[in-house]
This record gives C-alpha cells, structure tokens and sequence, in this order.
C-alpha cells in the first residue's frame, strides 16, 4: 500500500495504482480531466495530456519533486508522494493550453452535433477552457464517412484520443480499424473505408468522447437531454444485456452501455442490444438512470413516478 | 591539426572495401575485446572515456549501458539508432557511406559488451543506398568470420541486420525506433518503462547513435583513458560536426571536443569563415531543434568567455544566452538571411513530422506553423509575437517525447534573440518580402 497526499487529501492506495485513479478515488475537484485514459481499455492514456499533474514530493525515499508536469493516467504512486493538481498554478496553465491545443482543429459545431449534452471535450471545455480562441485560420476537415451501417464517423471532430483503436483493437478479433497519416492530418480509419462488422464493433460510439463517432440509428433523431435514460436489461446470448435504454414516452430512441461516474464503461454491449433492440417489450426496465444533476441530461429527468404519469 | 578517431583513414581509396579497411587496421577491437577482455572490461573502458551519446542528448553511453537489465534467459539487443533526419545534421551519413565497416566493427564490439546475439541498424528509409552499402559490408564481415556463429573461437554468436525505415523524422527517438522496427506505427511510447527495461520485444534494449557506437572502436583499441585525454571536462573525444550554410567550406568535420567556436568557424582547417566576406549573423550549433544564437553570443559566452566546442561551453547561460551541442548540426547563416523565414522552415519541419500521438505537438506545431508563415508573408501582427512565444512555452515539456521540446525551442529562441526582426515584420511588410534585416542589435548590458 502507498500513501499519497493529492492537493491536501490524503488516501491509501495499492502499489502500482496511479495518480490519476487515487484521485478518483478521493473524489471530487481534485480528480484530473481524462479525454483519453479509459480504465477498461488496457494501453489507453498518456496521450491528451489534460491529466497533467505537478508532483511536489516524489516519495518518501526520494522526496525530490519531478522536473516536469506528469501524465497522472500513467505514473504510478510513490508511498509519500504529494501530488498538486488545482492546487498549482503551472498545472491549470498547462491545462488550459492543452484545452486550447484540442479545440484547435475541433469544429464547436455543438448545436448539431449528437454528442452535445454527453460531450467530455464540452464538459472540459467548459470547466478549463477560455470563453474565445487565438486560433484564426482555417481548421482541418475531412469528408464524413460511413463505417457499416450503424456507425458515422465524422473526422474532422475527432481529438485522436485512441480510445476506438484499442477497443477495436482489443474487443474484437479481426483488425479492420487503425489511424492512418501523422500529425494533425492524422485520421481514424478502417482502410479503404471497409465496414467494421463485428458484434461489438457499436462500443467505439461509447468510448468516443466527442462526436466523431456517432450512432446512425440515432442521429438526428433527439437531443440527448429531452430523453429519459432508464436501466434496462434483457437475456442477451452475446453479452451482458445490461444497458441504458433512451426512451422518449414509450418509445426507445437509442440504447447505450452503462457508464460510471468517470464515463467508463465496464460491459460493453453487443450491436444486436444497441441497434437492433429498440422496442421497449423487449427490455426489462428497471428504473430510471442516475445521472450527474450538473449534468445537462438530468434537466428533463424527473423522478420514477413521474415517468409513469407521462 | 586535431586529432582524427572516426575519419583517419575515411580518404584512403576503397576504405569501405573490407581488405583495405582490414589493412588499416579494422576489426582490431574484436580480436581485442573478444580473446582479451569480458565483457564487463568493455563496458568499463566506455564508462573511463567519458564518452556521451552522439546522437543530441549527450546522455553518457557508459551509465547507460550499465542501465541495462539482465535478467536470465531474456536475449538482450543493441539498437543502432541510424534514423538521421535532424535538419542540418549529416554526419552519420558521411560515416556510414564512407567507412562502412567501421560501424559493423562498433556494433560487435559493443554487442559484445552489453551481452547482445542480435543488433539491428535502424537506418534512415531516405538513405537508401546506404542500405545497399552496410548489406554487401555485412556479407563480407560474415564472410570474414567477423559475424556469426562463434566468431574467432570465443564462443559468441552474433548476428546483424540492417532495418530501414520509412521516412519519419520520430523514429529516430528511441521508443518509436522501436515501435518501427517492431512493425508497428512509429509513434512513441510513453516511459517508464525505459528501454533499458522493456524495449525490443519487451527485451531490454539499448539504442546508441551511428557515431557513438563507432566511438567504442577507437575506445577499446586506445583504452578509455586515452580516449579521455582529448576534450576538455565532461566533452571528452571527439566529433563529427555537419557544418552547412553561409559558410566557405560546408561539409563534415571531425574535430577534438573543446576547438573554439571562433576557430571552427573561421579557421582553414574546418568552415574557412563566412562566404563571400559578409558578417555572420546567426548560428545554429547542433541541429535544427537546439536554440539559435545571435552574431554576439557564438564565439563569446554572456560572461564574456570564448565558447568552445563542448557540451558545457555551448551550454553556458542556459537557454537564456546558450544553446546546445546536440547532435552536431552546426548551421551558419549570414547577414543577409532572414531569421522569421529560417524560423517558419524550421516549423513547417516539425509540423510535418509531428507523430500526432498527442495533443500539444499534434495542434501546436501546425499552428505555429500557420502563424509564422503569416508572418513571413507580411500578414503578422505584432500580438503575434507572444502568441507564438505563448504556444512554444505551453507544448515543451507537455508531450510524451522531446519532439515537442524541439518544435518549440527555436520558436521561443528566436523570439528570445531576434524579437526585433520580427517586429520590423510586422511594422514592414512591403519591406520583409523584398529584404532581409540585417543583424540585430547587441544588448546593451551584458547578460541579457
């Protein structure tokens, strides 16, 4: 067990835990932003770099601060280590310019996009961004393509985070999805634009956390925060069968995995479930989701009983 | 007259023939190293010469080399790090084209050192014919008995291939060398863990530059100790410099660590001063991403010492009056060349070759880019100026690997020196399209 202190709260957690899932742990403020970590998907992280953290104290042993801001989704925690995240200067700079950095070439076409509500480069945005950019030329763009039936991806949003890579890469068996080109005109792809058709080839749209890849069974269809996330379940012979069921009335206009606090999924479900599932005699709904109530979703989210009033 | 390790004999005709390189005594720190010494004694030599990583970091190969893990029953490899691709540095090239055989020979013997069966030489996918080059001396250093099974009867296998790359400048940082070489996307891997743990393979892994590794050759032959007697402090030895731009003899020199800088530039020996007999107004010491110096702190310091040719000496002041060693890219630009244009190449380099892994590179690098370009083509403002200075200092020190580092240090060295220039390309900007500025101006207190 390593002890660590984050910004003055003190908790205890396993060897090799990292900084950033000892924050999480705490709670609160203090939890860095993760665009591109995700805790089920192993190799993700170290890339978005807004989980910058100061580390004041390296470890008991060897109290030396580190020279440079720290990715906390990668480096583990030393027992005795003190580590700053709101609490230094240097940290919300560095966040706030690598806020800057993502928003770039990232469109803020908000308004129409299917993502907006349930957004994590929205949520970080706002909490770390500026109210303007310096940026004035033009972005980069790219033409939308779609991967099979289900799914659109729309490029020219996305902020290369990895996070569909690793879950094609990791939940399925055949490769058919990787990034092709370098640098800021590097693009998700699946080569010759080839379908990914796989049972699971639905959970890049969870994983994504912005809009560049969305659900063409429903986009367009609703805004996220006029419908009503309610637990369902059903016996699924592919997977878990336990999903968020997006009702609007009596009538399912998306279904999604379950996420937790963090925006993790931990089952993901299969494509029959998400797309192939929508008629709500085919779900047992267990009760309404909870959801964040500084979330947007949560305005149009009444209780129990008022659901069944309507 | 310095005196020469690397090139002695690199004019004598058919040196990358094996006969003529053997004649002039080739392959002598194998024989020496594999029937006289273990493998711990070579190390031990690198570690007494001092020797530091060629390749820009200056990292000392010794320590490094006793970084390696051993664990049992886990091979081990030597990486030759091959990918030259630093604007203005050309050294390897010279070497590898040249005397082919003289990095083989540094790769056995520094294989042997670290305990390694197999070595790759990961080279540089533009530097194609030099593959063909190190391929037939590789056939005749086999043919020779110098590689292979049981080489002289001392019961070490060896064996060496050559890798090339496909043209991306990031490959040449450690861990996406060997992304590539293991087949993947070259993008670089987040550390720890180091290399020196978990590289190739998730074996351990050293990976040296082409000149520190043919380094090891006059170190074992001399012994670490004579090696050490040339250079001055921690510069021990010699090296290569690329000496490229305004200059009347560009080419590669080998010099002893701790020549003036005045000396290399102006003397016969090496650059033979500035071309045409302008005045020198900017010079970059070691590759395109270390810092740039203005005309007033090449050949003194701030303090008003005389700069050598050393890591330390380059370094003197920081980043504030200095700049680095690097890999040797020793770039000369006169008075009539426009340090804003310089900068904006230098840039659209990096822009270019930015991996995309992650994000301040990826966004920063393109936008500096952009706005420099502006700049050049008399659209700046002169809030320009900090934006950019702003970008530089939020990407270094922010990315998983120094790609971002040397995006942003000449961006914010050049502000740093040359912050008039780029205002008068601002406040002129019929008049920067047609001419250059000429030099800046001497601060005047010193230190500045």
């Amino acid at each position: 067990m390593a002890k660590v202190t984050i910004d003055g709260f003190e908790t205890e957690v396993p060897d090799g835990t990292t900084i950033l899932n000892a924050a999480r742990q705490i709670g609160g403020d203090i939890v860095p932003p993760a665009m591109c970590y995700y805790s089920t998907l192993k190799g993700s992280g170290g890339k978005c770099r807004t989980c910058l953290v100061k580390v004041t104290k390296g470890s008991e042993k060897d109290p030396r601060p580190m020279p440079k801001l720290v990715a906390s989704c990668q480096t583990t925690v030393m027992d005795g280590m003190e580590v700053a995240n709101i609490t230094s200067e240097e940290v919300t700079k560095a966040r706030a310019g690598v806020v800057e950095f993502l928003l770039l070439n990232h469109p803020l076409d908000c308004p129409i996009c299917d993502q907006a509500g349930e957004c994590s480069l929205q949520d970080l945005a706002f909490e770390h961004g500026a109210a303007g950019t310096r940026y004035e030329f033009d972005r980069r763009t790219f033409e939308k393509i779609d991967i099979g039936p289900y799914i659109k991806l729309h490029m020219t949003r996305c902020i290369l985070c990895y996070r569909c890579v690793f879950v094609a890469n990791q939940l399925t068996d055949q490769r058919v999805h990787g990034i092709i080109g370098r640098g800021d005109h590097a693009e998700i792809s699946t080569y010759i634009e080839k379908a990914i058709e796989n049972d699971f080839s639905g959970n890049v749209i969870d994983v994504c956390p912005v809009g560049a890849l969305t659900d063409r069974t429903f986009r367009f269809k609703s805004r996220v925060w006029f419908l009503n996330p309610m637990d369902a379940h059903r016996d699924c012979p592919t997977c878990s069968g336990k999903a968020v069921v997006w009702m609007y009335g009596k009538e399912i206009y998306r279904v999604t995995a379950r996420k937790d606090q963090n925006g993790e999924v931990h089952d993901f479900i299969c494509n029959t479930c998400r797309f192939h599932t929508k008629s709500p005699d085919q779900w047992t709904i267990e009760g309404a989701r909870q959801i964040d109530r500084h979330s947007v979703i949560s305005q149009g989210h009444y209780s129990e009983n008022a659901q069944t009033v309507r | 007259m310095g005196r020469k390790l690397l090139l002695e004999h690199a004019h004598v005709p058919g040196i990358n023939t094996y006969e003529v390189y053997r004649k002039h005594g080739g392959y002598r720190s194998v024989e020496k190293a594999l029937k006289s010494m273990t493998p711990d004694e070579v190390v031990e030599e690198v570690k007494k010469s001092g020797l530091r990583g060629r390749g820009g970091a200056g990292f000392p190969t010794g320590m490094k080399w006793s970084f390696l893990a051993k664990p049992e029953g886990v091979p081990r490899y030597l990486v030759c790090n091959a990918d030259e691709s630093e604007p203005g540095t050309f050294k390897d090239r010279y070497l590898m084209e040249k005397i082919p055989h003289l990095l083989i020979e540094g790769m056995i013997t520094s294989s042997y050192a670290l305990g390694a069966n197999t070595s790759y030489i990961y080279i540089r996918g533009e530097y194609s014919w030099i593959v063909f080059i190190l391929e037939k001396a590789i056939k005749e250093a086999y043919a020779a008995g110098w590689l292979g099974k049981n080489i002289m009867g001392s019961g070490f296998d060896f064996d060496l291939y050559v890798n090339p790359g496909a043209g991306a400048y990031i490959c040449g940082e450690e861990t996406a060398l060997i992304e590539s070489l293991e087949g993947k996307r070259g993008n670089p891997r987040i550390k720890p863990p180091f290399p020196a743990v978990k590289g190739l393979w998730q074996c351990p892994t050293v990976v040296n530059n082409v000149e520190t590794i043919a380094a090891v050759v006059p170190i074992v032959n001399d012994g670490g100790e004579e090696y050490a007697k040339i250079g001055i402090g921690k510069s021990t030895g010699t090296k290569l410099i690329s000496a490229s731009g305004n200059i009347n003899k560009p080419g590669v020199y080998e010099i002893e660590l701790g020549v003036s800088v005045e000396d290399f530039i102006y003397s016969d020996e090496w650059c033979g001063g500035i071309k045409n007999g302008k005045r020198i107004k900017a010079c970059v010491p070691g590759g395109s991403s270390v810092p740039i110096l203005p005309h007033f702190l090449i050949t003194k310091t701030a303090a008003g010492e005389n700069r050598l040719m050393t890591y330390e000496s380059l370094a003197d002041g920081g980043f504030a009056t200095g700049s680095m060693l690097g890999s040797g890219g020793f770039i000369v630009y006169d008075e009539d060349q426009c340090i804003v244009r310089n900068t904006f190449n230098f840039s659209r380099f990096y822009h270019h070759e930015s991996c995309g892994q992650c994000s301040p590179c990826r966004e920063g690098t393109g936008w500096m880019e952009k706005v420099l370009w502006r700049m050049e083509n008399g659209q700046g403002k002169m809030s320009d100026i900090d934006l950019l200075a702003d970008i530089a200092k939020k990407i270094e020190g922010n990315t998983i690997c120094p790609l971002g580092d040397a995006a942003a240090w000449p961006v914010s060295a050049a502000i740093r020196h040359f912050r008039e220039e780029f205002e008068w390309h601002v406040n002129e900007p019929k008049a920067c399209m047609e001419r250059n500025y000429g030099l800046v101006k001497e601060p005047v207190a010193a230190g500045v």
